[in-house]
């Protein structure tokens, strides 16, 4: 397990989980290369189905920000 | 002329180049890295240090060059790391190291050539003669520094090892010098400081070229003149070799530019009080003595210290921080302001609840005050909470602030309430400095011809709150006087509808309409995407391979061109986009550059000028989120940009046209209330030029107006009315609907439909259509059931009391002792709201009651007075009348009594002695808290919030604060919050303002990314109506399916998620398109 690199998608808000993401990079915050951004017009529109379509495709875990 | 390409042999390998490009700028070209020290972009080559030191031969011929300085020719064969090469640059290393035994950068430098101790005598030097420095300075124009001595006596100093009068001090010698030899103080006796950042408030340096915040519009560097180096010698000009697109152009100037405008708007803003001006408070002598402004960029993550909350003597975390009041404001000493700043209380307090929020340990946080001022919506409850997280309040008056020695605490030394002197040490002070008008108000009052008042805000009346004294020229925000951003913005739609009734005739008479290609139908071709990758100069490029990014765009299904730009969003690129989509047939555009956020639009209006449909767009962001963000991993960046590439392309290719719903707009407004805002706000929409129906219940307008007598600043308030009254019945555009309420109301913005009753009689109801609403349902004040109202008729309310003040009534002229008791309802368990305009009431008409009857004993029984802004000049004036005011607290309220011979008597316990005193009145006036009306009806008709005290809750407190969330009706007046009549006119004008706006755009576009709900497949479960924030599905319970109406739907998409059917979708975000995305994200990770 040491080496193991999850795979992580996230899906981002526009307005406000997304815009703090394009912030991090204005800040050159340094984070992980693991996760996959994928941008929603709010939280609330992310369907069961998305999350278990990340989970069957192989991702190691689903991040919702909003 | 284009030079001469060439051909020779690198390293084995045939490569091109131009001729006479240098050897060292190819091997970079083609990623072989030569060690350099004397090289710089920005500099001449000069050979110096030879460590670039490469092989070229012909045949049989060879030589050994420096690389940084010899030219490429044909058919040249060259070694960059061959054994030769590299002991031969071995060698100068231990030369260096020899000279510069102790140098850590030349260490380092012997250990990457496997060098551990010099063969050769060894000195304790740390120049090693590269000259970096020199030429750098040459390049500067300053020639500060140079060469002296030969051979092994050569050296670097300032000429005749004299401080040379043209160094500019600018430092790039000791920026750019690898050793750390050249020391800029050695160099100079010039004042060596960094140049203090503006936005962080001198906590931290910039650079003469700089972005000057991270939201700055535009966000493009700025050259500041008086600092760069080219303005300064005249040369250097290294900023322009550097910029890859040459957008550097020094020798632009001020241009002056002539308008023709039929009004101006003033919006110069203000700038705080420089605490240095007061000695008291030791801001020059102690760095951890900050203003509040500071403070804020100590908290803020793009802060000085990122957002750690440290002090600045040594960073450390403080555990005691203390906050002082009114520094600036309210003050008589000179170079403060008399005037109250009406945002520090409320500023502070939030300071302190963020400072404990960041801080590791429990903070002691201690705000010391004269009265707390949280009189606007919801900071009340603010203040409690604060309270409850444990912020001290310390009513006190600050003596002085000095550094303790050695650990850099200040001590505060204080007087608290009782008149006891305190001392208490704190680690660090924040100073809440005041708002004072911007310094150049003067000249440009003076230019425009304006008046301002003693105080430097431009002079405006109250029932005028934005007009300056000349017509035509508004002024808002701080230039009008003290406000927070609520009321900031407020004004400034106020601005615009003063100036915007002005111009209703000429409205669109300049505008210029774009037009577009007619967009093409490609519904019924497959799929061909175009991707452009942007290098973003080097800020994707410099990171991520973006050449390897477009080969691999390349050879993803549907993508049949991809391309690499500099710079996609440049002109250039979008007009060369242009052609690319028409040459190559392009259906669906993939660009993968920075964020959606921000440059989306700019890419669709190319596609739309490209003839597609702008939704067939899709964009990879792979700077913000990629490149920035892994700056140290090009490998990791590079997969990732691939990666987001491949997602992209796969919702690209799912993406369907999109239309906009276009919407005739009814061109005429409702107006719900017509008390003074309603009023104004009716009548300012009708000089708008639109039809405006006012809605009144009872049989006049003018609401709670009809009870004031006088604004703070001493108008006659009714005169206004009757004059406002007629102004209304007069106009052509608005009808009156007297004694008649709303009792019905379907339809969206743009389209509203209402029904209005009137009461008790019996006329039938009536039908209007409109498209925009105005709510101005106003207030009551709250009728008390304490202190013997209703029971004694010696003790009124204030609307009662002035109604005698104002008749001159005997009891006023001939009473000897009157009592006023402030915050009666307000400020408690049942009302925690402050209502705002009771102080400046309370001290409006005590005054006019000394006026008539100057022998009166006067007594204000208060918690906080609460005259923020310039109305704190009634308070002084109030005093200096002789107006006693004692303080009481909330858990010991006053208590009123009739005395055995009839007599009021009031018993109250002094806060400032703790000691209970009885005072008899011949009357009493209670200051009653301001309710809002019973708006429950209405706000259901209109399907918008009322918060938890009762008033209307706007979409954004600060932002939007006469918009609801929901398009098309907006809130004005007491129905938003107490307010007092000059902020109820200019937050009616701003109502106006923006429905207005809306009705001067005829058509509605709704957007495009709206959701859909199938009618087929919905079997009307109405869990997606549940579920819809802004009320936009409609139950058709007929057909027993639900419909989206999309000129509410704000494309949030959570009906889409919750349908379990699928019949609801979003549009451009779609389940299926999102599946698409997901599938590929996993693919190659």
């Amino acid at each position: 397990m040491a080496d193991f690199e999850p795979k992580i998608i996230a899906f981002l808000c526009n307005w406000c989980a997304y815009a703090g993401a394009d912030l991090a990079g204005v800040s050159r915050l340094q984070y992980p290369d693991n996760v996959r951004p994928i941008r929603v017009m709010c939280s609330s529109s992310v369907s069961f189905e998305n999350i278990l379509k990340g989970f069957q495709m192989g991702t190691d875990g689903v991040f919702v920000g909003g | 002329m284009e030079s001469k390409k060439i051909t020779f042999i690198l390293d084995g390998m045939e490569v091109e180049a131009k001729e006479g490009a240098t050897l060292l700028s190819v091997a970079d070209h083609y990623n072989i890295h030569i060690p350099t020290l004397c090289h710089h972009k920005a500099l001449e080559p000069a050979g110096l240090c030879r460590l670039c030191t490469v092989r070229v031969s012909k045949g049989s011929w060879s030589r050994f060059v420096t690389s940084c300085n010899y030219p490429v020719w044909e058919g040249m064969e060259v070694e960059t790391a061959s054994e030769e090469v590299i002991e031969h640059r071995k060698m100068i290393v231990e030369l260096l190291l020899a000279k510069c035994v102790n140098n850590e950068f030349v260490r380092e430098l012997a250990t990457q050539f496997g060098i551990e101790a010099p063969m050769l005598e060894t000195r304790d030097d740390d120049c090693i003669l590269c000259g970096l420095c020199v030429r750098m300075c040459e390049r500067i124009g300053t020639r500060a520094i140079v060469f002296s001595g030969r051979g092994t006596q050569m050296e670097v100093a300032t000429p005749f090892d004299k401080f040379s009068e043209t160094c500019v001090a600018c430092g790039a010698c000791d920026f750019i010098c690898p050793t750390g030899h050249i020391k800029l103080s050695e160099i100079t006796d010039k004042e060596i400081r960094p140049i203090p950042s503006e936005y962080d408030e001198g906590l931290r340096g910039r650079k003469p070229i700089y972005v000057p915040y991270a939201q700055a519009v535009p966000n493009i560097p700025a050259i500041d003149r008086t600092k760069c180096a080219h303005f300064l010698t005249g040369d250097c000009k290294i900023c322009a070799d550097f910029c890859p697109t040459g957008a550097i152009d020094h020798k632009q100037v001020d241009e002056e530019v002539e308008i023709e405008v039929g009004a101006i708007v003033l919006a110069t803003g203000c700038q705080v009080f420089d605490p240095g001006n007061r000695d008291i408070y030791s801001y020059n002598k102690s760095p951890n003595v900050v203003t509040s402004l500071e403070f804020e960029r100590i908290l803020a993550a793009t802060g000085p210290y990122s957002g750690h909350l440290v002090r600045p003597s040594d960073e450390k975390e403080p555990e005691k921080i203390a906050w002082i009041q009114c520094v600036g404001s309210r003050d008589v000493h000179p170079g403060t302001k008399p005037y109250c700043s009406a945002v520090c209380c409320t500023y502070a307090i939030k300071e302190a609840i963020v400072a404990k929020e960041h801080s590791k340990d429990s903070l002691d946080a201690a705000i010391f005050y004269i009265d707390i001022r949280t009189q606007g919506k919801d900071f009340e409850r603010y203040y409690n909470r604060a309270k409850k997280a444990g912020v001290r309040f310390i009513k006190s008056k600050i003596s002085n602030i000095v550094q303790v020695d050695d650990n850099g605490n200040q001590l505060i030394r204080y007087t608290d309430e009782t008149g006891r002197r305190v001392e208490e040490e704190f680690d660090m002070v924040v100073l809440s400095v005041g708002l004072e008008p911007a310094p150049d108000v003067q000249e440009l009052a003076e230019r425009l011809g304006i008046e301002l008042d003693d105080n430097n805000f431009s002079n405006t009346g109250s029932f005028t709150p934005v007009s300056t004294s000349k017509p035509g020229i508004y002024a808002c925000g701080v230039l009008q006087g003290p406000k927070d951003i609520p009321y900031s913005v407020m004004q400034a739609s106020a601005a615009a509808s003063a100036a915007s009734s002005e111009l209703a005739a000429v409205r669109g008479t300049l505008v210029q309409e774009k037009t577009h290609p007619s967009e093409q139908d490609v519904s019924a071709q497959p799929p061909q995407i175009g991707v452009f990758v942007c290098n973003c100069g080097v800020n994707v490029g410099g990171i991520a391979r973006v050449p390897e990014v477009v080969e691999y765009a390349k050879s993803l299904p549907n993508v049949i061109y991809a391309e690499e730009n500099l710079f996609t969003c440049s002109q250039d690129a979008q007009k060369s986009m242009r052609e690319t989509i028409a040459e190559k047939k392009l259906n669906r555009v993939v660009v993968a550059a920075c964020s959606p956020r921000t440059h989306e639009p700019l890419f669709q209006e190319t596609m739309k000028a490209a003839g597609l449909n702008k939704y067939l767009f899709e964009m990879a962001n792979i700077r913000n989120q990629n490149s920035w963000v892994h700056q140290n991993d090009p490998d990791a960046a590079t997969a990732k940009a691939k990666d987001l590439v491949r997602m992209a392309v796969a919702k690209a290719t799912l993406l369907e046209a999109l239309e906009e719903q276009h919407l005739d707009i009814t061109p005429a407004a409702l107006v719900v209330g017509g008390g003074l805002a309603g009023m104004r706000a009716a009548l300012s929409i009708a000089e708008s030029g639109y039809a405006v129906h006012l809605v009144e219940k009872a049989d006049r307008l003018g609401g709670q107006a009809n009870h004031v007598h006088w604004t703070w600043k001493g108008e006659d308030v009714q005169p206004f009315l009757i004059n406002l009254d007629k102004e209304i019945r007069q106009h052509p555009l608005i009808t009156v609907h007297l004694g008649a309420e709303v009792t019905y109301m379907s339809g969206f913005v743009g389209n509203f439909h209402s029904t209005l009753t009137s009461a008790g009689t019996s006329q039938e109801a009536i039908t209007i259509d409109h498209g925009a609403v105005v709510v101005a349902t106003g207030g009551v004040p709250y009728r008390p059931e304490e202190y013997l109202y209703g029971e004694d008729s010696r003790v009124f309310i204030a609307h009662e009391l002035d109604d005698l003040v104002a008749r001159q009534d005997p009891m006023i002229s001939e009473g000897r002792s009157c009592i006023f008791i402030q915050c009666v309802g307000s400020r408690n368990d049942e009302r925690p709201y402050c209502s705002q305009i009771c102080c400046s009431n309370s001290l409006i008409s005590a005054m006019k009651i000394k006026e008539i009857n100057p022998d009166i004993d006067i007594y204000i029984l208060y918690r906080d007075i609460r005259t923020y802004g310039l109305k704190e000049a009634l308070y002084t004036e109030a005093r200096a009348k002789g107006i006693m005011f004692i303080r009481y607290s909330l858990e010991d309220p006053p208590t009123v009594t009739v005395g055995e011979e009839g007599e009021l008597e009031v018993e109250v316990i002094d806060q400032m002695f703790r000691r209970p005193l009885s005072i008899q009145a011949d009357f009493i006036n209670l200051a009653t808290a301001m309710e809002p009306a019973a708006n429950e009806d209405i706000a259901r008709h209109l399907k918008v919030p009322l918060n938890q005290d009762g008033f209307f809750a706007e979409a954004h407190v600060k932002l939007r604060p006469v918009d609801f969330a929901t398009d098309g009706i907006f809130v004005c007046g007491l129905a938003h919050y107490p307010k007092d009549v000059e902020e109820s006119l200019a937050q009616a004008m701003a109502a106006a303002a923006r429905a207005a706006s809306l009705l001067a755009k005829r058509i509605w576009v709704s957007s495009a990314l709206v959701a859909h709900i199938d009618a087929e497949t919905c079997v009307g479960c109405q869990g997606c109506l549940n579920g819809c924030s802004y009320g936009a599905i409609d139950f058709l319970a007929d057909k027993h399916i639900c419909q989206v109406n999309i000129a509410i739907c704000k494309g949030c998409g959570s009906c889409a998620a919750a349908c379990p059917s699928g019949s609801a979708r979003l549009a451009g975000f779609a389940r299926q398109q999102l599946n698409a995305q997901i599938v590929a994200s996993m693919r190659g990770i």
